[in-house]
């Protein structure tokens, strides 16, 4: 099955995505959603804004979840990055993956998200109360 | 020849432009770029150092020749910190 992948201005539907992958054959469906937090490095976060190089970013996530793929044989995953402003508490990012066995789900899911993390080209600004900086992690 | 830089983030902020045409001598590579646009935008520097590059979407080492049309982005740190080093390019990955 193609991968769902999706970057979107647009808040994340959790469901759906989990949707996109449920079929007869698994076992077991891993989701990571990573959401955003009022706080980092002692700063009071307001608010975060996300930039991508989204032709790089599509094309980055794709050979992640090819990778995936080979190493724990993913059929169904769906990767969906939201970009733009981004509230408290809101979905940055989702993954879901199913397999028909749960242990690949959660190594695949893991793998996916870590390496996104890496290598795609999708930034984040913090804008907390102290002022704002592009940052890392 | 000429070449397209695009500019994200951190590089967008600071040059104030989301992209431009660079007019290059042939045989240039990405690091002559760097040096052109630290000339330009000095204040890049500091970026430029923890940044990794991109030809036509791909990761890319600073010796890679570049060629008419090609497009060159910069890319800044990414989400998880992992800085690109000699052990460990991106571009390898």
């Amino acid at each position: 099955m193609e991968p769902l992948i999706l970057i979107t201005h647009e808040p994340l539907d959790r469901n759906a995505l989990v949707a996109a992958v449920t079929h007869p054959g698994a076992g077991g469906i891993v989701v990571f959603e990573g959401v955003v937090r009022d706080n980092a490095r002692g700063n009071q976060v307001r608010y975060l804004e996300y930039d991508v190089y989204p032709e790089m970013a599509i094309q980055q996530i794709r050979a992640i979840v090819a990778e995936a793929q080979q190493r724990w044989g993913v059929q169904h995953a769906a990767v969906a990055h939201r970009i733009g402003r981004l509230e408290i508490g809101e979905a940055s990012v989702i993954i879901a993956v199913a397999t028909p066995h749960r242990g690949e789900a959660f190594e695949a899911c893991r793998y996916i998200i870590d390496t996104l993390k890496m290598t795609v080209p999708i930034w984040k600004k913090e804008v907390a109360t102290s002022g704002e900086e592009w940052v890392e992690g | 020849m000429k070449i397209r830089t695009r500019y994200f983030a951190s590089f967008r902020e600071t040059i104030g432009q989301n992209e431009e045409i660079l007019t290059l001598h042939e045989g240039a590579n990405v690091a002559d770029v760097c040096a052109l646009l630290l000339s330009r935008y000095p204040r890049l520097q500091a970026i430029m150092e923890r940044s990794a590059c991109a030809v036509n979407h791909s990761y890319v080492p600073l010796d890679t020749i570049l060629h008419e049309g090609d497009e060159l982005v910069f890319i800044p740190p990414v989400g998880g910190g992992t800085l690109p080093s000699q052990e460990h390019p991106l571009w390898s990955l």
